[in-house]
């Protein structure tokens, strides 16, 4: 890592890309999907974050621990999808605000 | 052993009637129990006679029956006592209470639940015995607790009555009044005396006269207070002013019931005790005066009350609560044995005098207004000339100075004397209240005898064709009890007032004595002696004048002064007295308690209450549920943005 | 401003960008595809970190496979073009509220705190500059962290295997062999023998 790119400008970009994450999980209303991609980016902020930390501590395990956080993100999305395949097969429609059935 | 066998003999008696009458059935059960308490009877006088007659100067027996309690310093055992006054008051309560079973068996022949009241009658002779062979404070309050009890059962025997039901309850609550100051006076003598045992008290006294005691910050003399509290449990038991309203209200029990309780026995209990436990009192010159006062008013105020009544047991009643407050007089002037004397003679003639009523009542088909009757006299002559003969005794006839005389003469002008004696405003209040009460006495006792068996018949022809005179097993009682009302008061003169020598041997230190007393009572002016007797004469006139000359007079007289009739008439409004200051408000604050405060409060909003808010809280809660996967997710983000902001603001202490 | 700084704020600044693209996108595709853009500009971000390896493999797998598969998905269950919905106007303002708040605290713990010299000392893995990342990488995961990797292959696996017994579908009406019932006929249940006179038919 450059001296230039202090490790707050790496930590900022990943706080603004983890709160976007966040917001797309409860500001939408249209599809499933779009919560998936949502975490994906949540995942990504991470990674980011981990991965500065691993060039400023001059640590090698930082990047080793984003190699495992890609791995399990990328079987989460899997699975995800493979559950919202289902729910669509059932219910022929992925939007959100038919998704109340857990209402008590 | 024979002790042992006069005071369990009516408990087990009671027992077995009362636990298998129903199995016994009716005519055994009342065999059992009259013939226990026959037994009881013939003990009670093989024990009392040689006191009487041969110099009573014997140690008190004590035989111990078992431990009770044991803690700390209070050491109570289970002791009969037997000393003088005990044999006295064993021979009453036995002797009339076996007469009173005896004539129970005719009187409620017809009663289909004879055995039960046989059982509470037996009962009741047990806990008035238990009572008067007390040797301890404790044991003393047992009797008094039972005799209620049995009272009540008594009084409400037909339970079936509304009025009787009410009249138990009256008689149960304000004697409980009485009892809350007997049980603080116990309290207040075992913490100034230091034991509840009564030798060990009374040697106590002396130590601690003129001590004081505070008690709501005012300094008040130890031994006065506890014999006030005592007293004002004599008040409730006795039927003394204030206290007094159950007593007429008793007589909806059976007439035995009104004759064995409301007049020989469980009201003199109040006697009894003041009697008992006369070294306290005497130590106490303020309660004195309080005892003769609430006895003069009380002797004054039931005889005005007795002159206008129309039902014979009604006017016995309020008798009964007359003499009992000459007895009070007889207590709190000193003279003791005076007051014990005279509860001796009242027994046997108000007992007879009850009875006898009561073998009118069943002559007269249950009928107990007075207005209704008339010209029994030839109807039913054996139970006419026993209401003369309890009359007689009651009003006191007799010639002072001389030997001749009724029970009743000796020992009523005995208190009256000694009342002269005490002397003072108090003395002089005391004298003339009893003096005025013996001419109202005799006036409606003669009242009685005039409208129940002189004159014309006022009842309807047929119930006046029936009256027929009682059978012989309601008459032998009567006939045994004339013999006592005639013959008590003379023959036992010399050992309860005649004199001192005679009295101090005879109650050897039962209790105490004041020879001063008794030497002032006999030594007053002759007007004195012969005041009483005038004072009878003068009502038996009045009372031949009103309903024989003149027999319209009584009833143009309550015309003339209708207030006054009234008043009387209605015991000087105490009732509605009472039930304005006590009833009521008990009501109310009773159905305030229930309707607002456990209804509303406790009930619905406590506990519906609790579940309702619980209903409400999580059907509000519930609704966070709203099975959005975002609203979830937004709660969460929230969560953590709180708890972020809650690390920074605290330094990062998680 | 040196290169590496230019790089880095435009690679931030398309990668802010295209993210919020992502959640604000009506069309789904356009949502996918700017994901895609995302990833590839975190990749240049984490290069400019020193992290070459974990920079490929993010295209490699996260654009290759994770975002190639939501395309898939995308494109198979056929979605319409959905309007924004009113709702989302309600939660505006708390949620950018909350938003704000929990970026500024994460920005402010960020800014504020000072590293440790010792913690610098003390890595784990010093990271060795004469050898390439991937080789660093290579070194460290074989042996050290081999058991963290055998996991890593065991939750692959179960995705996989979850994912197929999550979506196979046997369409009933769909004809296919068993090829294990074939080869087991027996000729018993398999033959019938008819006596048939010549000219008659199988009739029965």
């Amino acid at each position: 890592m450059t001296p230039d790119i202090g490790i707050t400008h790496f930590l900022t970009v990943a706080a603004i890309l983890f709160t976007i994450g966040v917001f797309g999980i409860f500001l939408n209303r249209k599809n499933v999907i779009i919560i998936l991609m949502s975490v994906e980016l949540i995942l990504l902020a991470v990674n980011i974050n981990f991965v500065a930390f691993s060039g400023h501590l001059n640590d090698l395990a930082g990047q080793v621990f984003a190699l495992l956080i890609l791995t399990v993100a990328a079987a989460e999305a899997a699975i995800g999808l493979a559950i919202l395949v289902i729910f669509y097969r059932n219910r022929n429609s992925i939007a959100i605000d038919d998704v109340n059935v857990m209402k008590g | 052993m024979m002790i042992q066998a006069i005071v369990f003999l009516p408990l087990l008696g009671a027992l077995v009637v009362g636990l298998f009458g129903a199995k016994l059935g009716h005519r055994t059960s009342e065999i059992i129990t009259s013939s226990f308490l026959v037994i009881a009877a013939i003990f009670s006088w093989i024990v009392f006679l040689p006191l009487a007659f041969g110099g009573g100067a014997e140690e008190t027996i004590k035989i111990e029956i078992m431990r009770w309690v044991q803690v700390g310093d209070l050491d109570l055992r289970w002791i009969l006592r037997v000393d003088t006054l005990t044999a006295i008051m064993l021979v009453v309560v036995n002797s009339v209470s076996a007469l009173v079973h005896i004539y129970s068996i005719g009187y409620m022949a017809d009663d289909p639940s004879r055995s039960r009241f046989f059982a509470y009658l037996s009962l009741f002779t047990f806990a008035m015995l238990m009572l008067v062979t007390a040797d301890n404070f404790l044991q003393m309050f047992f009797g008094w607790e039972g005799v209620g009890l049995a009272s009540y059962l008594l009084i409400g025997f037909w339970y079936k009555k509304p009025s009787a039901n009410a009249a138990a309850i009256k008689a149960f609550v304000v004697n409980r009044v009485g009892d809350f100051g007997f049980a603080l006076g116990i309290f207040g003598a075992f913490m100034v005396l230091g034991s509840i045992d009564f030798d060990t008290a009374f040697h106590a006294v002396d130590g601690v006269a003129g001590t004081t005691v505070s008690f709501f910050s005012y300094q008040l003399d130890a031994l006065t207070l506890v014999a006030l509290l005592l007293f004002m449990g004599a008040m409730g038991k006795s039927a003394q002013f204030l206290l007094h309203t159950w007593l007429p209200d008793a007589m909806e029990g059976p007439t035995p019931v009104s004759a064995l309780i409301h007049a020989a026995t469980m009201v003199t209990a109040g006697v009894f005790m003041v009697a008992r436990l006369s070294p306290i009192f005497d130590a106490s010159p303020f309660a004195l005066t309080v005892v003769i006062v609430v006895g003069a008013i009380t002797a004054f105020f039931a005889a005005t009350v007795g002159l206008v009544q129309n039902d014979i047991k009604r006017v016995i009643a309020y008798s009964t609560c007359s003499q009992l407050g000459y007895m009070f007089v007889a207590l709190g002037a000193g003279a003791y044995s005076a007051g014990i004397f005279h509860l001796f003679t009242h027994a046997f003639f108000k007992a007879l005098l009850f009875l006898g009523a009561g073998s009118v009542i069943h002559a007269m088909h249950h009928e107990q207004d007075m207005r209704k009757m008339g010209g029994l006299r030839k109807k039913i002559p054996l139970t006419y000339a026993m209401m003369l003969i309890g009359t007689l005794a009651l009003t006191g006839v007799g010639i002072p100075g001389t030997s001749f005389g009724f029970a009743g003469f000796f020992s009523k002008d005995s208190i009256i004397e000694a009342a002269y004696a005490v002397g003072g405003g108090v003395g002089t209040f005391a004298f003339y209240s009893l003096v005025i009460a013996a001419l109202f006495t005799s006036f409606y006792s003669w009242r009685l005898i005039h409208l129940t068996f002189h004159g014309k018949s006022r009842a309807d022809q047929k119930t006046f064709d029936h009256a027929h005179e009682s059978p012989n097993v309601m008459m032998i009682p009567l006939y045994l009890l004339a013999i006592g009302a005639i013959f008590s008061g003379v023959f036992f003169y010399d050992q309860f007032f005649g004199k001192e020598k005679y009295i101090e041997e005879f109650f050897a230190h039962s209790i105490v004595i004041n020879a001063t007393i008794i030497d002032a009572a006999h030594h007053v002016p002759t007007w004195v002696k012969w005041s009483a007797t005038f004072a009878m004469v003068m009502g038996l006139l009045t009372a031949y004048w009103f309903y024989i000359l003149a027999p319209k007079l009584p009833h143009r007289l309550a015309q003339a002064l209708p207030k006054t009739h009234l008043f009387l008439l209605n015991k000087w409004y105490f009732d509605e007295l009472y039930d304005v200051i006590f009833v009521k408000p008990a009501f109310r604050i009773g159905n305030f308690l229930w309707k607002k405060i456990d209804d509303d409060i406790i009930d619905q909003a406590i506990v519906e209450g609790l579940g309702n808010r619980v209903q409400n809280m999580t059907a509000r809660i519930v609704k966070l549920q709203t099975g959005y996967l975002y609203h979830y997710a937004f709660v969460m983000l929230i969560g953590i943005a709180a708890l972020l902001t809650w690390v920074v603001v605290t330094g990062g202490m998680i | 401003m040196t290169l590496q700084l230019f790089f880095f704020y435009l690679f931030s600044t398309i990668v802010v960008a295209s993210a919020f693209m992502v959640i604000s996108s009506r069309n789904p595709v356009h949502s996918v595809l700017f994901l895609i853009l995302t990833f590839f500009n975190a990749a240049g971000i984490f290069l400019l970190a020193g992290a070459e390896f974990l920079a490929m493999i993010l295209i490699v797998v996260y654009v290759g496979a994770v975002a190639v598969l939501f395309l898939f998905v995308v494109m198979m269950l056929d979605i319409d073009f959905a309007e924004l919905k009113k709702g989302i106007l309600q939660y505006m303002p708390i949620g950018v509220l909350v938003g704000i708040v929990l970026f500024l605290e994460l920005a402010l713990v960020a800014g504020s705190w000072i590293i440790l010299p010792e913690i610098a000392a003390g890595s784990v893995l010093p990271i060795d500059d004469t050898i390439s990342n991937t080789r660093a990488l290579g070194q460290v995961l074989y042996t050290r962290y081999v058991y963290l990797f055998l996991g890593a292959a065991m939750i692959l696996l179960v995705a996989m295997i979850g994912a197929i017994v999550l979506t196979l579908h046997h369409r009933k009406n769909v004809k296919r062999q068993n090829i294990v019932e074939q080869v087991a006929r027996t000729p018993e249940t398999a033959i019938k023998m008819v006596k048939i006179k010549s000219g008659e038919g199988l009739t029965k």
